[in-house]
């Protein structure tokens, strides 16, 4: 059933061609409304269970003895679930755009896939098929339909990214050379991490991993492939970018490389508080400072990942209390849903702005809300949902991520996850900062130019922010699906 | 039940928003309406009693709940949102303003029946964000917007105290429940302490935070009446009294909160008192007043700091009304332009009058019995503690006068009435309740309402005393401005200089910091991806030019050397027979050379 979900928008995809022209827009917005429906119906059905669910294992290349090994559990089904929403938002948010448009569904329909896919990847081989196909289609995805300087973003893009994952993958032998038998399989992996005798080699494997990862996330100092293809990408490109492709990071040291390699994530904990904390800090001055609106917010998801790492950093801190971080690891999740949810609607909302004015320069912009109320309205709850507020589901994230990391008790994370509050009134700092420019305040240049959502334009954006309502008003339907995944985590981290 | 006392004005609210234009003129109406439900809804909750333990994050539970300090709060808050909002419903605000405010109260409901860290903060920041849109209702106007940045920035800078001391919470309690942070192990629980108090002097203003309620005068004024004087801002003295076994538990907070408050109360007094402007006036004055509940609070004194903000709730929501109903009229707010205000407007300036006596601390009012209540506890822990309280409440005397004073002075054109002008009834109907409300709270038995019988209660002789001083100051005070007033010294006038020092000493600093790291990111950081990049470039450009030309030089002389070979193995093919013949003959001979040599 699982594989079904994966596999049915590249399906469509591949029929797509003998659609009429009229009908594709719709056709898309079928199928990728469907998917939506049958990978929400997965979660319901396996309820909040920990362990595996839709398991699916099939011998592929037996020699080196990798596996079409697919299935769930609670960490994936948040986000295959945000997967599908956000390609069902591009999907309406590209109704009546005409450039290519046949050729925007493929290609959105077969990322779906690869994005599906590589979230219910248990085989490392199948996940770095995934994880590269992703590079490939993004690359495409802002090449023929960016703006601006897009040639030289995308190349950027793909080039710094694919490298990545080339020390991803020597990552990935690394651990396949460690474990004994070798094995791509990651519930073997898990079972009986790789490098048992060896810190050294561990370690290796683990800093390739990190940075393979690292560089998807991402996070600093590797992150300046982001700005530029943010900037230059479609709004539903950079939807997709850093609702989905950004969670590929955390989720593959969530999956990968905290339970494969339990005893060198522990010992070297502390480089990712460091890591998570600069990002955190870091990613909000350089927002505060930007004056291209797209740019500002894909420094704040540099930012808001930032938290993810120090959470992650914090659960590897096996002195520290497990309740608190579980409640850390729990955040972590949250946050890459809150922050799918949340920048995906704010880049849906900048891509807005450039249809109707052709800039994202917030000096140009200014009391938006006089003439696109709705616009500006929605876009005053995404900033809000970003920067933390109770009631949206950035809260929900962020304090447990800061009360979990602090509240592990030991001395480093908890001065670590105290200096990690102030990134909460650098992002109100810069929000507020992005209000007054542009949306509120006397009408600037080209505040003329721009009018209020369209149906289509509504129909992407509201269903986003009305789910991170959800999350930030009763959160425990998330939490607790992650809640079983967290502490099978920690407890792995801490064997 | 308690679900029902907070969840009604935040759900009507949120519908309200979202209605926008839609909901129209009737905006007003529902949202009284509602008010008026919610009273009643805290009022049988302060009866009944009502709590709901829920989880909101697994495992941690906490709840809401009701008891002798929240039912008072409740009710406080809900009595002061009905009063407002039925003031505002003739003012012709629209669903926006109407809705922030539902959503607002809320809120607050929430934050004072919390019993865990994490609902009270839930409350607390959508507190601060509701202050943000409603100091900024006027959005089109940068100055407002400016404002309301600043007053939203400010308190989320003292916030980060909660954030933090919820994570030392879960370090030293292992819980979130309010109830359980007095008891956390060392040195958690004085880094709690710390958090919380941080967190209480930005809500509440206090120093060195006071400036931004100054700002927060940028809002219309039954939002300021709301918001900035009877029940946000109070929060963090609410919070302070609720955790009041955590101060008592460490050494230091005590002593903290109490001197932080005293002199907020004395200093922002004195600021009150060189106001120009009677927003400001009674901006400043609501720090000081919060400045006695700190002092309550700190020194251990439930029923004084309860009583004196339930007291002030009342007594500044209606100076605000007031000092808002003649900026509609008078089109200004400005204490020389005053004059003629409460002769012309009977209504408002009566309650105005009660309002000001009783922010005095003029026997019989409110304000006179809870302020003594507080410095009868303040008496009991240092002599110093006292003088400097009493100083501040001399000082509110003075500052309530001055107010007073300017309101009820003859228009300068000699029209001793002025116009006769009509109060609206809702206005009307809300402006004499609470005028009644800042009469006799001060009556309550607030010992036994609160459960603390035992608490210090004022001496007789020092109410005497209190009440007499007041008496003169407001005499002397009137006289004063009757002469013309009295030149007061900038410092005062530009509230300490807190805000242009917080500009200068953080704003500024960080702005400068994120640009700086802005050209680093540009510069170093990606500087060296696109280094990197042209290091490979140039190495394959090497490449081509060096090392290749030797390859392909050497695939090339092969190649030549082949074509070479190829035109001396053409020449022989001639197409003549007889040369062919000769060639096979040669090529046999050669052969037959090789053969038997070979042998």
């Amino acid at each position: 059933m699982l594989s079904v979900a994966i596999f049915l928008p590249l399906a469509a995809a591949l029929c797509l061609p003998a659609v009429p022209r009229r009908a594709v827009p719709w056709t898309w917005i079928v199928i990728a409304v469907g998917e939506l429906a049958l990978v929400t119906a997965l979660w319901i059905a396996r309820g909040d269970r920990g362990g595996i669910a839709y398991e699916t294992d099939v011998r592929w290349i037996p020699s080196v003895q990798a596996g079409y090994h697919v299935g769930a559990d609670g960490l994936s089904l948040p986000l295959l679930a945000l997967t599908a929403l956000l390609f069902a938002a591009c999907a309406v948010h590209s109704l009546g755009r005409t450039h290519r448009a046949r050729a925007f569904a493929i290609l959105f329909l077969f990322l779906e896939t690869v994005c599906l896919g590589l979230f219910a990847a248990l085989d490392l081989l199948l996940f770095f098929v995934f994880f590269d196909l992703s590079i490939v289609g993004m690359y495409f995805v802002i090449l023929l339909w960016g703006h601006g300087d897009r040639a030289a973003s995308a190349l950027k893009f793909f080039l710094y990214t694919f490298l990545g994952s080339l020390v991803l993958l020597l990552g990935f032998l690394g651990l396949y050379l460690g474990a004994d038998p070798h094995t791509f399989d990651m519930v073997e992996l898990t079972r009986a991490p790789p490098w048992p005798g060896s810190p050294g080699r561990a370690g290796l494997t683990l800093l390739a991993v990190a940075i393979g990862l690292g560089v998807k996330t991402p996070v600093v100092p590797l992150h300046t492939w982001l700005p530029p293809a943010h900037t230059d990408a479609p709004a539903a490109g950079s939807a997709v970018l850093a609702g989905v492709m950004l969670k590929m990071g955390p989720y593959g040291l969530i999956r990968i490389a905290m339970p494969a390699l339990p005893d060198a994530w522990s010992r070297y904990a502390w480089v990712f508080l460091a890591i998570g904390l600069a990002g955190v800090l870091y990613g909000a001055l350089v927002a505060l400072a930007q004056e291209n609106l797209k740019r500002l917010v894909a420094y704040t998801s540099v930012n808001h990942m930032g938290y993810v790492i120090l959470a992650l950093g914090a659960a590897g801190h096996a002195l520290g209390d497990a309740d608190a971080r579980r409640l850390a690891v729990t955040g972590a999740v949250t946050q890459m849903v809150s922050h799918g949810l949340v920048t995906g609607a704010l880049f849906l909302l900048c891509g807005v702005l450039y249809d109707r004015a052709g800039g994202y320069d917030l000096g140009r912009f200014g009391g938006i809300a006089g003439g696109a109320p709705a616009l500006a309205a929605a876009f005053a709850v995404a900033a809000f949902a970003s920067l933390g507020l109770p009631g949206l589901s950035g809260f929900v994230a962020e304090f447990q991520i800061l009360a979990g990391t602090i509240g592990s008790g030991t001395a480093a994370a908890a001065v670590t996850g105290a200096l990690a509050v102030l990134g909460i009134v650098l992002t109100a700092a810069l929000f507020l900062r992005v209000l007054h420019r542009a949306v509120l305040g006397p009408p600037g240049e080209l505040t003329a130019r721009v009018t209020d959502l369209r149906g289509s334009e509504l129909g992407a954006v509201v269903p986003l922010l009305a789910l991170s309502l959800a999350v930030g008003v009763a959160p425990r339907a998330l939490l607790d699906t992650v809640e079983p995944l967290s502490a099978a985590v920690v407890a792995l981290v801490s064997r | 039940m308690i679900v029902a006392v907070c969840g009604t004005p935040l759900l009507a609210g949120a519908l309200l928003l979202a209605a926008g234009r839609r909901a129209g003129r009737a905006a007003p109406a529902v949202a009284v309406g509602v008010a008026f439900l919610v009273l009643a809804a805290a009022v049988t909750a302060a009866v009944t009693r009502p709590a709901a333990r829920f989880a909101f994050l697994p495992g941690r539970t906490g709840g809401l709940a009701v008891d002798d300090l929240s039912a008072v709060l409740a009710v406080t808050v809900a009595s002061v949102l009905a009063a407002v909002l039925l003031y505002a419903s003739v003012e012709g605000y629209g669903p926006r303003f109407h809705g922030l405010m539902l959503v607002f109260a809320g809120a607050m409901l929430v934050t004072v029946t919390a019993s865990d860290l994490v609902l009270l903060l839930m409350g607390w920041e959508v507190m601060g964000a509701m202050s943000y849109a409603l100091i900024g209702y006027i959005w089109q106007d940068a100055g407002h917007v400016a404002s309301a940045d600043i007053a939203f920035l400010t308190t989320r800078a003292a916030d980060t105290g909660l954030y933090a001391a919820a994570g030392f919470a879960l370090a030293g309690a292992r819980s979130l429940e309010l109830s359980t942070l007095s008891g956390a192990a060392d040195p958690w629980r004085d880094l709690i302490a710390g958090g919380v108090v941080l967190a209480a002097l930005g809500k509440s203003a206090q120093l060195p935070f006071s400036f931004w309620l100054a700002r927060a005068m940028a809002g219309p004024s039954p939002v300021s009446a709301l918001l900035h004087s009877a029940t946000m801002v109070a929060a963090g003295a609410y919070l302070l009294l609720r955790l009041h076994p955590l101060l008592a538990a460490t050494q230091w907070a005590e002593t903290l909160v109490s001197w932080a408050g005293v002199l907020t109360a004395l200093l922002l007094g004195a600021v009150a008192l060189a106001q120009r402007d009677l927003k400001q006036l009674l901006a400043a004055s609501t720090c000081a007043q919060i400045g006695f509940m700190f002092l309550g609070a700190g020194t251990g004194s439930q029923a004084g700091g309860t009583s004196q903000l339930v007291a002030h709730a009342a007594v500044k929501s209606l100076l605000f009304l007031c000092a808002g109903a003649w900026l509609a009229t008078l089109g200004t707010q400005r204490l020389d332009g005053l004059p003629g205000a409460a002769r012309g407007h009977r209504l408002v300036g009566v309650t105005f009058g009660v309002g000001a006596l009783a922010l005095a601390g003029l026997p019989p009012l409110s304000l006179w019995i809870t302020k003594d209540t507080v410095l009868a506890a303040a008496r009991e822990r240092s002599p110093a503690l006292l003088a400097a309280g009493f100083a501040a409440s001399v000082l509110s005397a003075a500052y309530a006068a001055k107010a007073l004073a300017w309101a009820w002075r003859p228009a300068a054109d000699g029209t001793p009435g002025g116009p006769g002008h009509r109060t609206p009834v809702p206005a009307g109907t809300a402006l004499t309740a609470l005028a009644v409300a800042a009469c006799v709270l001060g009556a309550v038995p607030w010992r036994r309402i609160l459960g603390v019988p035992d608490e210090a209660r004022p001496h007789a002789w020092g109410l005497a005393v209190s009440g007499t001083v007041a008496a003169v100051t407001v005499a002397a005070v009137v006289a004063a401005v009757r002469r013309g007033g009295f030149t007061a010294p900038r410092w005062a006038l530009g509230w300490l200089y807190l805000e242009r020092a917080a500009v200068a000493g953080v704003a500024r600093p960080v702005m400068a910091l994120a640009r700086a790291l802005d050209r680093f990111d540009d510069r170093v950081i990606d500087g060296a991806v696109r280094s990197a990049a042209r290091g490979a470039w140039w190495a394959s450009r090497l490449a081509t030019g060096r090392i290749e030309v030797r390859v392909d030089g050497l695939t090339g002389a092969a190649g030549r050397g082949a074509r070479r070979l190829g035109a001396l193995a053409r020449r022989p093919q001639t197409g003549q027979v007889h040369l062919y013949y000769a060639q096979a003959a040669v090529v046999l001979g050669v052969l037959a050379a090789v053969a038997l040599l070979a042998r």
